[in-house]
């Protein structure tokens, strides 16, 4: 009944309903941009503003007094830097570091992954374990592994020593070991996250893929490259890349378990920007520092990114 | 050989496990040494002797105690904050098709690869001249600010989850806008807000880098800062309080994370993945 007094009277709805959906879109538009407002404003001022000065300062001869009086210096804080050995040392360092703790978090994850995914027990012990490391203050984990490293008493050295090793290495204090070993605490803390992200991306590849291949007659191997890894590599794309951009720009790890030294071997570009903006009160000339960390880092992704899509677009067309 | 593989594997867990889990069997061990069984060069992860005075030692030292009030505070204020001013931003990114949604989604995914270094020096020219350097106002306001896009992320990640039919089914029974918030969407949303908020004071409560750079002033230190102090510090380091303060330091983060684990995995997966 109803069905046909509608179908009956059709013609005069149209022109109004749409006038009053234009309005209830417009007003719909007015509360959303009010309710956005409380969050845009921080983020405007606090986020959006102060990475706009960041690049606007790297051209500046900005130094940090209580009155900043400041210039623009054009180019100078870059050719200043391309003569500084000290910046291209920390970048080679900060590469180490960050290819280092991502490449070692991947692989030893994956192997992890692939084993938890096995069938083994435990997994849910694992899982618990595997947000502690994560979810600790990084000051908390730094004192941790200091006491670990320790040349007095500490328990690797010990460990070591009762194998027959030499056990008197001051693993943070040495110039050939900080390095490496601030980068085991790195792999140490993003190493867990990266295992539970693997594993939830095995968990979802479906089974039958893997018994199809297993009676084409491939062995574990050949069922990793042409099953697992193809069906994995989106997701190993993703934490790589930010995994990689995690380490390159994490700080508070490196300074409070060397702070930079010895003699520099663990000075990453983070720590020695921090450095010389607010030790060596330069801003402008540590800004100019930032900018050209985030240009390489965005560099070496795209090229990372785009090795990615081009083997993709391979694959799709074998 | 492959009746080998079971224990190899097995093993391989050890290993882990024991890769993730001594260091912090260690500084738990470390907490509860006398402080001449820290200094002596003998090494056994369990305590000849149980006694929980470092913890005394600790909460007895008044930068520790003070400065973790100052932590408490920070991270409530900035995870009410947070919630306040997320909560109404994400049901409109969840809920708007269109070009709003478009660039929410994008700030919030290029601000988690943001360079904070880049960030940091303005930051603290900005917060200077609105008088807000060296105070816990300002570090409360950079803590809510850079831990915002996660918490929208999470949470209109909860919004959509809820089927937009049940907010019609509300506003066709006659409810209004905001009776079908209260009675329909908040109700829903309660596990979420619960998790974002745990979420963001942890993020506040485990901070450095702003803390380190914003704060002078050691009555404003928060507990970070004031541990990381005690390292550097001059004189010896009192290795046992150091451990406790370290180890309850961590015992909020890691309380709360364990209850969250799930649903931050399956946040950061959806990160990660779209990412």
């Amino acid at each position: 009944m109803t069905v046909a007094a509608d179908t009956r009277a059709p013609a005069p709805a149209p022109a109004p309903r749409n006038r009053r959906t234009g309005t209830l879109a417009r007003s719909r538009r007015r509360e959303a941009i009010a309710l956005v407002m409380p969050s845009l404003i921080p983020i405007l001022v606090l986020s959006v503003a102060p990475l706009v000065m960041g690049l606007a300062l790297a051209f500046t001869d900005a130094r940090l007094v209580r009155h900043p009086d400041y210039g623009f210096a054009g180019v100078d804080n870059f050719t200043k830097l391309l003569g500084n050995s000290f910046f291209w040392d920390s970048l080679r360092i900060g590469l180490i570091w960050t290819v280092g703790v991502t490449v070692l978090q991947l692989a030893a994850s994956m192997g992890l992954a692939l084993l938890l995914n096995s069938g083994l027990r435990l997994q849910g012990l694992t899982r618990v374990l595997a947000l502690i490391p994560w979810a600790m203050p990084p000051v908390v984990v730094a004192i941790m592994w200091q006491m670990i490293y320790s040349a007095n008493g500490g328990p690797l050295n010990a460990v070591l020593g009762s194998i027959g090793l030499p056990d008197d290495i001051n693993w943070l204090g040495d110039f050939s070991t900080a390095l490496p070993a601030v980068i085991v605490v790195g792999v140490w803390v993003g190493m867990p996250q990266t295992t539970v992200t693997l594993l939830a991306g095995l968990q979802q590849i479906p089974q039958d893929l893997h018994e199809a291949a297993s009676v084409d007659g491939a062995g574990a191997w050949r069922r990793f490259t042409a099953v697992t890894w193809p069906s994995l590599r989106p997701i190993v794309a993703s934490i790589t890349s930010l995994n990689f951009i995690w380490n390159f720009n994490s700080f508070s790890l490196v300074y409070v378990l060397t702070a930079g030294g010895p003699g520099g071997k663990t000075m990453v570009p983070v720590l020695f920007i921090y450095l010389e903006a607010f030790k060596n009160r330069n801003i402008g000339y540590a800004a100019a520092m930032g900018l050209v960390l985030v240009i390489i880092v965005v560099a070496l992704l795209a090229v990372y990114l785009r090795s990615q899509f081009r083997d993709d677009r391979a694959g799709q067309g074998r | 050989m492959r009746a080998l593989l079971r224990p190899a594997q097995y093993l391989a867990l050890a290993a882990y496990i024991l890769f993730l889990g001594f260091p912090l069997l260690w500084l738990i061990s470390a907490s509860v040494k006398s402080s001449g069984e820290l200094n002596s060069l003998s090494v056994n992860l369990l305590p000849r002797q149980w006694q929980w005075d470092n913890y005394a030692d600790a909460l007895d030292r008044q930068g520790l105690v003070h400065s973790a009030g100052n932590s408490l505070v920070v991270a409530l204020v900035s995870t009410a904050l947070v919630i306040l001013i997320a909560l109404p931003a994400s049901y409109v990114l969840a809920r708007l098709k269109g070009r709003i949604r478009a660039a929410g989604v994008g700030w919030i995914l290029t601000s988690q690869v943001f360079p904070v270094v880049l960030v940091i020096l303005p930051l603290f020219l900005i917060l200077r001249t609105l008088g807000l350097a060296d105070s816990l106002a300002g570090l409360t306001l950079v803590h809510t600010t850079y831990t915002l896009p996660f918490a929208l992320w999470m949470l209109q990640g909860y919004v959509t989850a809820i089927p937009v039919d049940l907010e019609e089914a509300g506003a066709m029974d006659g409810a209004g806008r905001w009776t079908v918030l209260r009675r329909i969407v908040f109700p829903l949303l309660a596990p979420g807000i619960v998790a974002t908020a745990m979420f963001s004071f942890v993020s506040s409560w485990n901070e450095f880098f702003f803390a380190l750079v914003l704060l002078q002033s050691p009555e404003n230190y928060t507990l970070p800062i004031t541990l990381n102090m005690f390292i550097g510090g001059e004189g010896k380091v009192a290795l046992g309080p150091l451990a406790a303060g370290a180890v309850l330091a961590a015992i909020p983060s890691i309380v709360f994370f364990t209850i969250l684990r799930r649903r931050l995995t399956s946040g950061l997966m959806a990160g990660a993945v779209k990412g």
